[in-house]
């Protein structure tokens, strides 16, 4: 266990310098735009003199990377400046915004992983049969789909022809009321113990993480099903089977856990993939999410609710990433030795 | 070479889907190039307006409907194909060979400074959601069809690094790569000569699996208005701007989204049976 506890302080060490590696890129990021900045925060009418004391108090006139510590001394204070779209600061429109996205983006990345899981391992145990085929036919037609276009489509047919689903409504229906805990809507109806309030917040999440995840699922089948058969034609497997040892047995307990490993570490890419395509599919769904609230600075140029967020998506996901590779290294014995040489 | 090409073609085409793929895609390829002249209406693919004609059902005249503008759909749809292509083969063509060069570079030099100097900075670039930055430099620089390229090529070579690092690192131990370094044979030509030709079967499949991945982020920058600008056709304007006439007028919306979902089939299934044909894994 103690070369378990060694990489993850390795990782965490390596994860501290991949956010500062993101930090200056997106530092130069706001830096590149042409223009004169504090010109650009005050507006053209300001007079000369007070946009002067505003560069003084930005430490605009400084180099560059004197710029980039006093900007990175604001952000780890919590401060990403105002927001020229709202007009308040970055971070208290962050704390708003943020939990219906963390909501939607564990909703559309955790749950569909069992379902890739069950259409992989039904590819592979029917392989070349006719489930194999379906699931592998309309995999080619759902991965082909991009996320916002499933989003159009879902609102077309359940916004208008047949409105069984909510699909532009928020995160609730009027008349329920959630006090907030943990900020996901689903969780703190539970917690509050109202059944049916959950179950329409649970509704209202439906479809755009459906959107988000439609292509992932498929994706993941697809890799699941392949690594089922590359490793039933393992010499240990065909042992097995030729010792007599059940088929269901062998499935269960010794071919799926090698199978699935692959899949469960891609998964962090998948949630990098779903908050990427988040900020169309909320726009569309009108989720008041912070992936619909950054197209929003993105259409308006509001440069620092831009790298506020991504600053924040970039640690997001590096801790999910992190928290993937731990999770892989105690399923795979294997990584857990192959690291720790 | 004429056996060779035989050989490859009756392996491509073992799999009757990956042949339809291939149709798909000349048959794409082919319109971007010559769709101006071929299409029903082709000043429908600029700025026009006849609002005689306007939100036309699909009809014999208009097999795809007017829109808002009176303007054919179908032309438009066949006249954003070639900025649709020039997206795809653009950030390929640039991602590729730089990420190729920065991953083989790393990878030949494995353990020493310049391996993690090179291999760090590309897992920085793959620690954003790709899509976040790609969006975020869109929307820094001016909203056009380049700076979309160029958002999308920033984002897409430290895949290519990864796979070539890979690769390369593995190759460095074989002998044949030792003994052009015990012969003296310079890093360009132990680079080019030694390494390129056996990455190039990996590096060639994930360019045609990935046409459609950056078809797709393309279209995904141009529905949210950081791709080409009007009144030039865009798949991903055109639905954006059809979500508004939802439900009645659904062909400004359906008709392009199922050009993209085609368009993004015939190049997977081809990546398939190119995958197949060379013998490479799909990663």
């Amino acid at each position: 266990m103690s070369s378990l506890v060694k990489t993850i302080v390795k990782r965490l060490a390596w994860a501290i310098v991949v956010l500062i590696g993101l930090s200056i890129i997106i530092f130069c990021l706001m830096r590149v735009i042409p223009g004169d900045p504090a010109r650009m925060a005050l507006g053209p009418t300001a007079p000369e003199e007070i946009v002067e004391l505003y560069r003084e108090r930005m430490h605009f006139n400084e180099p560059l990377p004197v710029q980039y510590l006093y900007w990175l001394n604001d952000v780890a204070h919590g401060d990403f400046g105002q927001s020229t779209v709202t007009n308040r600061p970055v971070t208290a429109d962050i704390a708003e915004f943020l939990p219906a996205t963390l909501e939607l983006v564990i909703w559309a990345g955790i749950p569909p992983i069992f379902f890739s899981l069950l259409l992989g391992v039904i590819g592979a145990m029917y392989k070349n049969k006719w489930p194999d085929y379906l699931i592998r036919f309309s995999s080619y037609i759902i991965i082909a789909t991009p996320a916002f276009v499933w989003a159009v489509i879902f609102l077309l047919i359940f916004g208008y022809w047949l409105p069984i689903l909510p699909s532009i409504g928020g995160r609730i229906s009027m008349g329920f009321t959630v006090p907030p805990v943990t900020g996901l809507t689903v969780l703190d109806a539970l917690l509050d113990g109202q059944g049916a309030a959950a179950w329409d917040a649970f509704l209202h999440l439906f479809l755009p993480a459906l959107a988000l995840s439609l292509s992932h699922i498929m994706q993941e089948a697809r890799l699941t099903r392949s690594y089922m058969l590359e490793n039933s034609a393992k010499d240990y497997i065909i042992m097995m089977t030729s010792q007599g040892v059940p088929k269901g047995l062998i499935n269960r307990k010794f071919l799926l856990k090698p199978s699935i490993i692959p899949t469960v570490s891609i998964m962090g890419l998948d949630i990098a993939a779903i908050f990427g395509n988040a900020f169309l599919v909320e726009t569309i769904f009108n989720w008041p999410g912070i992936s619909r609230y950054c197209m929003k600075a993105i259409l308006g140029k509001d440069i620092n609710a831009v790298c506020g967020v991504v600053l924040l998506l970039g640690v997001v996901f590096v801790l999910t990433n992190m928290i993937v590779d731990i999770v892989v290294m105690i399923l795979d014995p294997r990584m857990r030795q192959s690291r720790s040489k | 070479m004429v056996n060779n090409a035989k050989r490859y073609w009756l392996k491509f085409s073992e799999s009757k889907i990956s042949v339809l793929g291939l149709a798909i895609v000349i048959a794409f390829i082919v319109l971007a190039f010559i769709g101006k002249y071929v299409v029903p209406y082709p000043e429908h693919i600029g700025s026009f307006v006849d609002f005689n004609n306007a939100s036309l059902a699909p009809s014999s005249a208009h097999i795809f409907g007017t829109d808002v503008m009176g303007r054919d759909i179908f032309s438009r749809i066949i006249g954003s194909f070639r900025n649709t292509l020039l997206m795809g083969v653009i950030v390929l063509i640039i991602s590729a060979p730089v990420g190729f060069m920065i991953g083989v570079i790393a990878g030949y030099n494995k353990g020493k400074l310049i391996d993690t100097i090179l291999m760090r900075v590309t897992d920085i670039f793959l620690a954003i959601p790709p899509l976040v930055l790609a969006m975020a430099i869109a929307s820094i620089l001016e909203p056009n069809l380049t700076n979309s390229m160029l958002a999308v090529t920033v984002m897409w070579w430290p895949w290519y690094a990864r796979l070539s690092y890979g690769i390369a690192s593995s190759l460095r131990t074989e002998n044949y790569v030792i003994y052009a370094e015990l012969t003296g044979a310079r890093l360009p030509h132990i680079i080019f000569k030694e390494i390129l030709p056996n990455c190039l079967s990996a590096v060639l499949t994930k360019m045609t699996l990935d046409m459609g991945y950056v078809i797709i982020m393309g279209a995904t920058l141009s529905y949210a208005g950081l791709g080409e600008q009007a009144p030039a056709p865009a798949l991903g304007s055109m639905i954006s701007q059809g979500v508004k006439y939802m439900p009645d007028q659904w062909w400004f919306t359906i008709f392009p989204a199922l050009t993209i979902i085609v368009i993004v089939l015939g190049f997977n299934l081809m990546g398939d049976g190119i995958s197949n044909m060379l013998g490479t894994e799909e990663s």
